[in-house]
């Protein structure tokens, strides 16, 4: 009998009841562990002497969990998937994670990333490419890779991920599970390793809403030492799902759903869109009310870029830390410049190199105006425009990418120009601090796809109660992926 | 020909009064011991987030006000991007101009020569300090109890026109600085650190057209007040034999650096070549709304400065204008003065110690005032002492050199000494007659006419009384004993 597959709520039924022990738990959460690892690649480090913890009336304790390689935590190694944290344990843990363990969570193990969450494939890590449970010939989507595949495979019921772009929302669509990032500032970044500090959120990748409700209560909190925090203390977002959404007023928008909008479209996008469409009238008969809005695609088609100059100009400023001096392994080089610059070119895959000197461009004096700012500007139209729209609408209904997840081979982290924007309009959740959540609708070519939903700033339980009653009314809660090859 | 100088300064002062540093919970202490007062976000651990010191900020706040600049409505930060071994982060958290620092546009009046002047301040920001360093021929030595420390940034206007006027100014300021317990504003633990610009112009020019400006060049690091006088007196001479030389026209805007040994500035790098500092605001902090309330609590919480101070010691307790000014130069000895008198001493006979006895003494012993045995309660004891005839003036200085020496109360050591005064008439009366009994002839001349002999009858009433007797009394007594005779 496994346990692993279960939900929390099951889990936690099982435990208290005495079915099942944490110790039980653990033993089964490492070994599934190791498979993964061998099928999957997905983790950086196995936990194998991870101890058991008393079963309380906490919904998380005693159960294990994955921590993405990115979320600082003490005495175990922490890298950020990057060469140049490869060998560097902090002294100190990332707040979420402190707040879970207060709840009895266990951590089993940290999960790899694209490099310091920079990327989308699941591929940059410095331990290498990231599988997909469904395909091992497939890409996660990143950079969340690792947390999406172990939750997808069963390793545990859930892991935690970071979200600057669409970092844990993506891979969650291509493993067919849940990934939620709530409001900005809901949990502390304390500890999380930065990549765009204005756009990075901490959530959680689960296989059901309320796991994901379960797992964000554990991990947010207001934190004296993240000043972007606020007190949440009044917000019990599991207490708060009951499932009703009658007359909830949803939309999504006309130019990234109508397939008329893409001329070249091929099979897997003609599916996904006639699947999501199949969603929304899914959403109808729930006794929601679904509105087709139109937005100006200049607007749209800035996203993509906007994202690009403002993440990448944080980022280059973030990550001006690493230099090899106080953590991270020492340099060569007679003189102090030599040394940062030879951890630097070492230590940094090319991908983020082109990151940082983009990020350098887009910040100098007389670039900045023109692009940095601008760029600024755009966000702001952006976030105005999601606000107006929250104005008339509970939430905004989306499909996740174009289609089920991407072949490794050949796949290019450049994007395609006619559906940019479809790939990366998550982004506006990070853009605005908009609570946001992608659940499983569906399969393509065999392979799961994704539906996201975007409320206003605060309006959390507004988009998890969408999202449960979306679920219940399909039949993908609690999937655990099944190699189709 | 002759030539006018434009000066203008940048000071920057450590904010030493805050019980911790400006975006960490580190101890904000000059210390002792290397690397003590550290937090991992001193040293830029990956996942660290500042969080504002509020008390940090309401200290810049007053300055601000102080030097007669306007408040911004919203508080920010900002990043300066740039490599440096004692900037862990890779920039330096501060305030440029756009949005507005913590104070713009302001002014200062300062006494230069017994003649006020006004320079006027472009603008104040809050920023923090990077580590220290120690250079050996082996390598160098980091310190990060100086990471993070605040630093107020105080640029002024090209408005100074002689290295005395720079200085006065600076002296002025490291003056409200203490007054305001915002710093102890001490160069000798590098708390004072001023970059100074220097240009000449011909005299004949209109110095309020920047076009006849000369070429700005700024000298970095000048870390004393002398360093300032000496370094600007050097550069103006160096410009000015340039000129002469016909090869003033070749010399570029440039950074120069003070070199104290030689006494001479040193070329570092061409206005071409200045760093581009990537300014952005920094994500981490949010901005701040700083109410008109809290502006109006700090404006009312503003100490009593120097100049303040002065008038009062002048128009209310009659000290003459020269000793004013040494009371107020240093604010502890104006503490030590208001102490004094708060303790019903004279004012007038407070002053007269303090600056004749105390001041010098204390700078022959190498102590500050706060380092004296002597307190004001000593001071006010001794005062009343002598006023109350209790011990003579002159007996007085040996009483104050010693509890000056060892800190025992003046009372005390008087008794010890047996030194005080015999100031009971009767007994007085008692040993005037045993004088006249013991000199009949002395009687005699005086009967016949001799009165000066009165004198020596004194003399033989002091002797008895081994100098107690209060001299004026012993006198008078004399005088009438002897006419009963």
């Amino acid at each position: 009998m496994s346990y692993m597959d279960k939900t929390i709520e099951d889990l936690h039924e099982a435990l208290v009841k005495g079915e099942v022990t944490s110790k039980e738990l653990i033993k089964e959460s490492l070994e599934k562990s190791h498979k993964v690892q061998d099928e999957c690649n997905a983790f950086v480090t196995i936990m194998d002497d991870a101890k058991d913890v008393p079963v309380t009336d906490e919904l998380l304790s005693g159960i294990p969990y994955g921590i993405k390689d990115n979320y600082s935590t003490k005495g175990i190694l922490s890298t950020g998937s990057s060469n140049t944290l490869k060998d560097y344990v902090p002294f100190f843990t990332a707040t979420a994670i402190e707040n879970l363990s207060k709840k009895g969570a266990v951590p089993v193990n940290k999960t790899v990333l694209d490099e310091f969450g920079m990327g989308g494939t699941g591929t940059t890590g410095h331990t290498g490419v990231v599988t997909n449970p469904w395909d091992h010939t497939r890409m996660c989507a990143g950079s969340s890779a690792g947390s999406a595949a172990a939750v997808a495979a069963g390793v545990y019921p859930y892991a935690t991920g970071s979200d600057t772009g669409d970092s844990i929302r993506k891979p969650a669509a291509y493993c067919g599970i849940v990934g939620y990032k709530p409001t900005y500032g809901m949990i502390s970044r304390y500890g999380l390793f930065p990549f765009a500090s204005s756009l990075d959120h901490c959530g959680a990748l689960t296989r059901s809403v309320k796991d994901a409700a379960i797992v964000v209560d554990g991990m947010k909190g207001i934190d004296k030492y993240d000043m972007t925090s606020w007190d949440s203390s009044n917000i019990h977002l599991y207490d708060s799902i009951d499932g009703k959404v009658k007359e909830k007023r949803l939309c999504y928008i006309k130019e990234l759903c109508d397939i008329n909008m893409y001329p070249n479209a091929d099979d897997e996008l003609k599916a996904h869109l006639e699947n999501f469409m199949r969603t929304i009238e899914k959403c109808r008969e729930l006794g929601m009310e679904v509105t087709e809005e139109s937005v100006d695609s200049t607007l749209l088609n800035a996203i993509p870029s906007t994202y690009v100059v403002i993440s990448c100009a944080e980022a280059t400023s973030n990550m001006s830390n690493l230099t090899g001096f106080i953590f991270g392994p020492r340099a060569d080089g007679d003189k102090w410049e030599k040394k940062k610059k030879n951890y630097r070119t070492k230590g940094f895959s090319p991908l983020i190199k082109r990151r940082f000197v983009i990020g350098s461009y887009v910040l100098q004096s007389q670039n900045k105006d023109r692009y940095f700012h601008n760029a600024q500007r755009v966000r702001r139209l952006i976030v105005d425009k999601w606000k107006e729209l929250f104005k008339k609408y509970d939430a905004v209904i989306l499909p996740v990418g174009t289609g089920p997840a991407k072949k490794l081979e050949g796949s290019k982290d450049a994007l395609d120009k006619n559906t940019a924007v479809l790939e990366d309009h998550l982004q506006i959740g990070n853009f605005g601090g908009f609570p946001s959540i992608t659940i499983p609708n569906g399969f393509v070519s065999n392979l799961p796809v994704g539906v996201n939903i975007t409320g206003n700033c605060f309006d959390d339980i507004n988009v998890l109660n969408i999202a449960y009653a979306l679920e219940s009314s399909m039949e993908y809660k609690n999937q655990i992926a099944r190699e189709v090859k | 020909m002759g030539y006018k100088v434009l000066i203008g300064l940048e000071m920057h002062c450590e904010i030493s009064n805050t019980k911790t540093k400006v975006f960490s919970s580190a101890r904000n202490g000059y210390s002792e011991k290397a690397n003590t007062n550290v937090r991992p976000v001193d040293m830029a651990f990956p996942g660290t987030l500042p969080v504002v010191n509020k008390e940090a900020v309401r200290l810049a706040l007053m300055a601000s006000m102080i030097l007669n600049c306007t408040q911004p409505e919203y508080l920010y930060f900002e990043r300066k991007n740039y490599y440096y071994p004692d900037l862990p982060k890779g920039f330096q958290i501060t305030q440029e101009t756009k949005p507005a620092p913590i104070g713009s546009f302001g002014y200062l009046d300062y006494e230069v020569n017994g003649e006020m002047k006004r320079v006027r301040i472009n603008n104040l920001h809050l920023e923090e300090d990077a580590a220290s360093s120690d250079h050996y021929s082996s390598g160098s030595r980091i310190n990060y109890n100086r990471a993070g420390v605040p630093l107020l940034e105080l640029v002024t206007e090209p408005d100074f026109r002689s290295a005395d006027e720079a200085v006065a100014f600076l002296e002025t300021m490291r003056s409200i600085y203490q007054y305001a317990d915002i710093s102890e504003a001490d160069s000798k633990k590098g708390q004072v650190r001023c970059d100074v610009n220097v240009s000449i112009m011909e005299d004949n020019l209109d110095e309020e057209d920047p076009k006849n400006w000369g070429t700005k060049i700024e000298i970095k690091n000048v870390n004393s007040f002398g360093g300032v006088r000496d370094a600007i007196n050097y550069e103006i001479q160096r410009q000015i034999d340039l000129k002469e030389d016909g090869k003033y026209d070749e010399m570029p805007q440039q950074t120069r650096r003070w070199d104290e040994d030689s006494g001479t500035t040193i070329y570092m790098r061409s206005k071409v070549d200045a760093i581009d500092y990537k300014y952005f605001v920094e994500p981490n902090i949010p901005k701040f709304k700083i109410s008109k309330e809290w502006l109006s609590d700090i404006r009312k919480s503003i100490p009593r400065l120097a100049h303040e101070r002065k008038e009062e010691y002048m128009n209310k307790y009659e000290v003459s204008e020269y000793d004013a000014n040494i009371l107020v130069k240093e604010k502890a000895v104006a503490e030590f003065f208001e102490k004094t008198i708060s303790l019903g001493a004279n004012p007038k006979s407070a002053s007269n110690w303090i600056t004749t006895n105390l001041l010098g003494q204390l700078n022959k012993l190498e102590l500050t005032i706060d380092e004296a045995k002597l307190t004001p309660e000593h001071l006010a004891e001794l005062i009343k002492m002598v006023e109350d005839k209790e011990i003579s003036s002159q007996q007085a200085k040996g009483v104050f050199t010693e509890s000056l020496e060892t800190g025992k109360s003046p009372h005390d050591i008087a008794s010890e000494k047996g030194l005080k005064q015999i100031t009971d008439e009767g007994e007085i009366v008692k040993v005037a007659n045993e004088v006249l009994d013991e000199h009949p002839d002395v009687i005699e001349q005086y009967k016949n006419g001799k009165t000066n002999m009165v004198n020596y009858l004194v003399g033989q009433v002091m002797k008895k009384t081994g100098g107690k007797a209060n001299p004026s009394l012993a006198r008078d007594v004399m005088a009438k004993e002897i006419e009963k005779r």
